[in-house]
């Protein structure tokens, strides 16, 4: 069944069509790609799905239902969550503040009870979650450590520990892999390996193709802001089409 | 850990003693003095609250007067005692700043600034224009002062330990909501409110929390004030004092919970030391505020790390040498 159904989606910014009536489907439990050259919309995408983007056209379906134009933090609290391109944390707190932050949808509290302190069992919760997620990722040695000092690795690794203790069910990776060596990649990669097991449906956006074909059970290719194929790896990578959009045919995809 | 809890809680558990006994050690109008230092201690830590999102408002001064003018009809009008007109005071600012965020919020920024600027000179106006229940610009006169067995408030001590006593309950309570997660998601929004929202976090709701939460303290601030002083006139509560707030803010600094009472409390006393050369004063101030944006621009509170960063290195040079 799909969890996510993007129908018909266009997108303009004034005079440019960074979308043309996209349409695609991610499969429940999947890790599913969507790639593409620069400027293809990728991001785009992504932000039209997490509602900070409203579309011009066509119809976003969560788990059945529209959640088409809807806010950031309520399609959020619908059960998706995205990660950015460029790597977004609160820099200013530390590792484990950042990951705190994001139990926000979980484990609400009002200000009364946030003063008198009945809120007690719940924020022994969040932070439970927040040291779980942390320790998921491999980040609990460095819970005291601002944002801001850690390495990239680490970074990125935060910020989908922060996207990861709101429980989502699906999962929106920019470029999770952009900037790192392959080491670095490798681990990333086992990581969201990890992150679909324990029950969450990823899109991933990414550049590196190495590591798009170890990972995604099926692919969306975007190009020029319009649908250029669609399928598993294997029928992607041989599609005549996508050759010649990656670098008219010299690129081995 | 435990050990800087207690050190702090003994450091503040002096501190209170030591302002308790002080008002005896000051003449009358020293005394008054201190009492709206106090008062003014607490309008700029609610101030905090609302720029903890990074909406800097030009409305908390205003806001004060919607609790001082609230209080002061609600005692006088309708005869209520100021034990109960104090707290509606707050509870009227705070209905008045959540009719606002409709508006306000809608713009962020620059335009917040100007905005929340607009909306309090309007109701500034209001004050002046509508003189049936709020006296023009002579305002209310003869606010009755709180009656408690057969204590004096009209006197400035008595008058300076309730003050006292709020206020710190007051602070305690700001800095219960800052240390909650409640503040930490204030902080957030501020920092990144993309990231914020893409977790689920309404930043239009928690905008909305803090502007009311501050408009209520400083609501309750500003009616401790008219029931001293005994009226309250729109000039009370203008943009000249809502840029002393500012200032106090920034040259105190901005990050830590103390900083900005630090800067409250300093250039007070600094402004009531050079009373005597009254045509200097601003001038002075002047060159106060722009001195430490120049060389504290992280402001007071930062000063004790780079006192010890400038001490540090000189002991390490000595043992090199
Ligand atoms: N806010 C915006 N206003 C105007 N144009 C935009 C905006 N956001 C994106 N675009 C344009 O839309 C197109 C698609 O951009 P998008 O960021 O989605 O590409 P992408 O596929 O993510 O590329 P990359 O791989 O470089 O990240 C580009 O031409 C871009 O300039
Ligand atoms: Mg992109």
């Amino acid at each position: 069944m799909a969890i996510l159904e993007v129908q018909n989606l266009t997108k303009k910014f004034g005079g440019l069509t960074a979308l043309n009536d996209v349409s695609f489907k991610v499969g429940e439990g999947q890790i599913h790609g969507l790639i593409g050259p620069n400027g293809a919309g990728k991001s785009t995408m992504f932000k039209n799905i997490a509602g900070f983007y409203t579309p011009t056209r066509g119809d976003i379906l969560f788990e059945g239902k529209s959640i088409t134009g809807q806010t950031p933090s309520r399609i959020s609290m619908s059960g998706i969550v995205r990660t950015f391109q460029e790597t977004t944390l609160f820099q200013e707190m530390t590792v484990f503040e950042n990951v705190l932050v994001g139990t926000h949808n979980r484990s609400r509290t009002n200000i009364f009870s946030a003063i008198i302190g009945l809120d007690r069992l719940i924020q022994q919760q969040a932070r439970t979650s927040a040291m779980q997620a942390l320790e998921f990722m491999g980040l609990e040695d460095r819970k005291h450590q601002l944002a801001s000092e850690l390495p990239l690795g680490s970074q990125r690794a935060l910020a989908i520990a922060i996207a990861l203790v709101s429980k989502p069910k699906l999962m929106l990776m920019d470029e999770p892999f952009a900037g790192m060596n392959p080491e670095e990649t490798r681990g990333m990669m086992q990581l969201t390996r990890k992150v679909r097991e324990s029950g969450v449906t990823i899109v991933l956006v990414e550049h590196d193709m190495k590591a798009v074909m170890g990972l995604c059970d099926q692919l969306t290719v975007l190009n020029f802001g319009t649908l250029l194929a669609g399928g598993s790896p294997e029928q992607v990578r041989n599609n005549p089409d996508v050759i010649n959009a990656y670098l008219g045919g010299s690129h081995q995809v | 850990m435990p050990g800087t809890v207690i050190r702090k809680t003994v450091a503040i558990g002096i501190l209170f003693i030591a302002l308790a006994i002080l008002p005896h050690f000051l003449k009358y109008h020293h005394q008054d003095f201190l009492i709206f230092l106090v008062i003014n201690v607490l309008v700029v830590v609610s101030y905090r609250l609302v720029t903890l999102t990074g909406e800097w408002s030009l409305i908390h001064a205003v806001m004060m007067g919607v609790g001082a003018y609230g209080s002061a009809l609600l005692s006088k009008q309708a005869g209520l005692s100021f034990w109960i007109s104090f707290p509606l005071a707050g509870g009227i600012a705070a209905i008045v700043a959540a009719l606002l965020c409709f508006p306000l919020f809608r713009m962020t920024q620059f335009y917040f600034l100007i905005g929340s600027f607009a909306a309090g000179e309007a109701i500034r106006l209001s004050w002046i224009h509508f003189i049936k229940p709020f006296g023009g610009t002579s305002g209310i006169s003869a606010i009755p002062s709180p009656e408690l067995l057969d204590i004096d408030f009209l006197e400035p001590i008595p008058y300076f330990y309730l003050v006292l006593i709020i206020v710190t309950i007051c602070l305690f309570l700001l800095f219960r909501i800052e240390k909650s997660r409640i503040g930490l998601t204030l902080h957030a929004v501020h920092w990144k409110a993309s990231l914020a929202e893409s977790i689920g976090v309404n930043t239009w709701n928690y905008r909305s929390l803090a502007f009311i939460t501050g408009s209520f303290f400083v609501g309750l601030a500003g009616a401790l004030k008219v029931h001293y002083i005994g009226t309250v006139t729109p000039k009370q509560f203008d943009i000249g004092f809502m840029v002393f707030i500012l200032i106090w803010v920034i040259v105190g600094g901005y990050r830590t919970f103390y900083g900005a009472i630090l800067g409250a409390v300093v250039l007070s006393v600094l402004d009531e030391m050079f009373r005597e050369f009254n045509e200097l004063r601003p001038a002075i101030y002047g060159a106060i505020l722009i001195f430490s944006i120049l060389y504290l621009p992280a402001g007071l509170e930062s000063l004790p790390q780079r006192l010890k960063r400038v001490f540090g290195r000189k002991d390490r040079q000595m043992e090199r040498t």
